[in-house]
């Protein structure tokens, strides 16, 4: 028996072929499985538990695959939903197939799984031994983990194939691995362990396994042996070369992938060519292990408020680092004496665009940009007191001369008010793995009917 | 003074997860990846990422004529001081890695 999973993107939320996923549903699929997030854009979405991608733009892809599915009649499981598989974002994924279950006219019966953990579980699990630092780690304590706002465990497979065992037409997943919701029902039916984490890695991302990575639409095919894979988009092709260099994608070992419960090993992995489009991968190996969970969590680390000049005066422009250090200083005082700040209580940086802002000290070429942007961060433990000393420094960021005896400068600011609120700055805090009793342990289920009678 | 990157099919960074970043170097033939596989060294590409060399992973794989280097973010991802949330343009700083910079053996 072979087990076919429909990939229609790599993320819920930026886009696919619309005509690709009708050619996979004419593939008669055994079930659709789309990835709803990661940490890629940052830790934002997992300290705020909001999801990064518009709800419009999600609601608009997920009545696709809702329709799909009903002319499938096959589970569409949805992993990480919202970005960062918070409780909350499972929840808002529910909603909007709320919604659309209405407007659709389908009756469906929904499992939701639940990743979000309580600062009190892990602390316990810390005291008990149960929690081993990943490297590198941040340092954890009970009191650091009460203060993080969101902590979620990564499921593996088997609480996937617990949520589809409920008979659910819809699975929306909290934090899932990124390729557990591929993997977990070639696993449930038998086929090929190795294959099927492989299988999962190689297309957790849609078409990026392709020659075409933007149509995002590809057909996985596993068995007992091992998996073929088949980009649906015309104009894409699968080759040797392109699926196995899918394993170098964000992968720090391009080899081992490690799991709930095991690893992959696809050292001695074959990738041969059925034809022009289609690859057929072999001998990849799972390695069952201890029973752990990989933890995600955010802190939050301040609020921030920014300002944007720019220096376009040559003059200012040959010498942008040493006025911004000049400026820096001078604001330190400033910041000191009228707001009775030391500069421990803030923090204030200027990163100058042209120069080196996205490399910093790491930065080797220098030359003569025609303009320097002065991007000017603030993050302090309130939102008022960053606010109070954006509107502070204001005016010298403005004005601030090079030497004293200098007609009075005036910058580009290329909006008002100079300075924006950021919001809060989260940080990522847990890099950890949690060893369960079983995998059920940490992970809640709850199934409901929504829609038409 | 050529660089890396005139020499390779493509360089690409990304992070690996929130406390990694990987490197990966396309040398597209398999002279261009024997060439460079025997001329980048470690401690080099270390020292460009002001890295401590044991610290980076290396990985030449032959079969896709890749050299792939992983080592830990020296400012985790979205940190207050992060300059490059996806760590794509650290790509840039080996790409533009001078020749003259290559060992030969």
């Amino acid at each position: 028996m072979s087990t076919r999973v429909l990939v229609p993107t790599g993320a819920l939320g930026i886009t696919f072929d619309r005509a690709a996923l009708a050619r996979g549903i004419a593939a008669k699929p055994d079930i659709i499985a789309v990835d709803g997030g990661s940490t890629d854009s940052g830790p934002f979405s997992l300290g705020s538990g909001t999801s990064k991608y518009s709800r419009a733009a999600t609601k608009s892809e997920w009545r696709d695959l809702m329709l799909a599915r009903a002319e499938a009649a096959v589970p569409l499981v949805i992993g990480t939903s919202g970005t960062c598989g918070t409780d909350a974002t499972v929840d808002w994924m529910f909603e909007i197939t709320r919604e659309l279950a209405s407007e659709l006219g389908q009756h469906l019966k929904v499992a939701r799984l639940y990743s979000s953990q309580s600062p009190a579980r892990v602390a316990m699990a810390l005291a008990a031994g149960q929690i081993t630092p990943l490297s590198p780690a941040p340092d954890i304590s009970a009191e650091a983990l009460g203060a993080m706002s969101n902590i979620v465990a990564l499921a593996g497979a088997e609480q996937v194939q617990a949520a589809l065992a409920t008979g659910a037409d819809i699975v929306i997943a909290g934090r899932t691995t990124d390729t557990a919701i591929i993997s977990a029902l070639p696993l449930a039916r038998g086929d090929h362990a190795g294959a099927a984490w492989h299988g999962a890695k190689i297309g957790e991302c849609g078409a990026l396994c392709t020659t075409n990575p933007t149509g995002g639409v590809i057909l996985l095919e596993f068995d007992r042996e091992g998996f073929t894979v088949e980009p649906l988009v015309e104009n894409a092709c699968c080759t040797p070369h392109s699926v196995s260099a899918h394993m170098l994608y964000e992968n720090s070992d391009p080899f081992i992938l490690y799991e709930p419960g095991g690893h992959l090993d696809v050292t001695c992995a074959r990738y041969d060519a059925l034809d022009a489009r289609r690859v057929r991968v072999t001998g990849s190996r799972w390695v069952p292990g201890r029973y752990t969970v990989k933890l995600e969590g955010a802190t939050l680390a301040g609020y921030q408020t920014s300002i944007l000049a720019v220096l376009r005066d040559p003059h200012y422009v040959a010498h942008a680092q040493k006025w911004a250090d000049e400026l820096h200083a001078f604001l330190a005082c400033q910041i000191a004496q009228r707001m009775d700040l030391d500069d421990d209580a803030y923090s204030l940086e200027f990163r100058l665009i042209g120069m080196n802002s996205a490399l910093g000290h790491m930065e080797n070429r220098s030359g003569e940009p025609v303009e320097v942007g002065i991007l000017g961060l603030i993050t302090a433990p309130t939102a008022e007191m960053a606010e109070e000393i954006g509107k502070l420094i204001n005016p010298y960021v403005l004005h601030y001369p090079l030497t004293k005896d200098e007609e009075l400068p005036t910058f580009a600011f290329p909006y008002s008010p100079a300075q924006s609120e950021r919001g809060p700055l989260y940080e990522f805090a847990l890099n950890h793995a949690m060893e369960l009793d079983h995998p059920m342990q940490v992970f809640r289920l709850d199934v409901s009917e929504v829609g038409h009678a | 003074m050529p660089r890396l990157g005139d020499r390779v099919l493509k360089v690409r960074s990304k992070n690996a997860g929130p406390f990694w970043v990987t490197v990966d170097v396309f040398c597209g033939t398999p002279d261009a990846f024997e060439q460079v596989r025997h001329e980048l060294r470690t401690e080099a590409v270390a020292a460009l990422f002001q890295q401590p060399s044991q610290l980076v992973k290396r990985f030449d794989i032959a079969e896709l004529n890749v050299i792939k280097f992983s080592f830990p973010r020296p400012v985790v991802q979205g940190a207050r001081t992060d300059r490059d949330m996806h760590g794509a343009q650290w790509a840039i700083l080996l790409a533009e890695f001078l020749a003259e910079f290559l060992v030969r053996p």
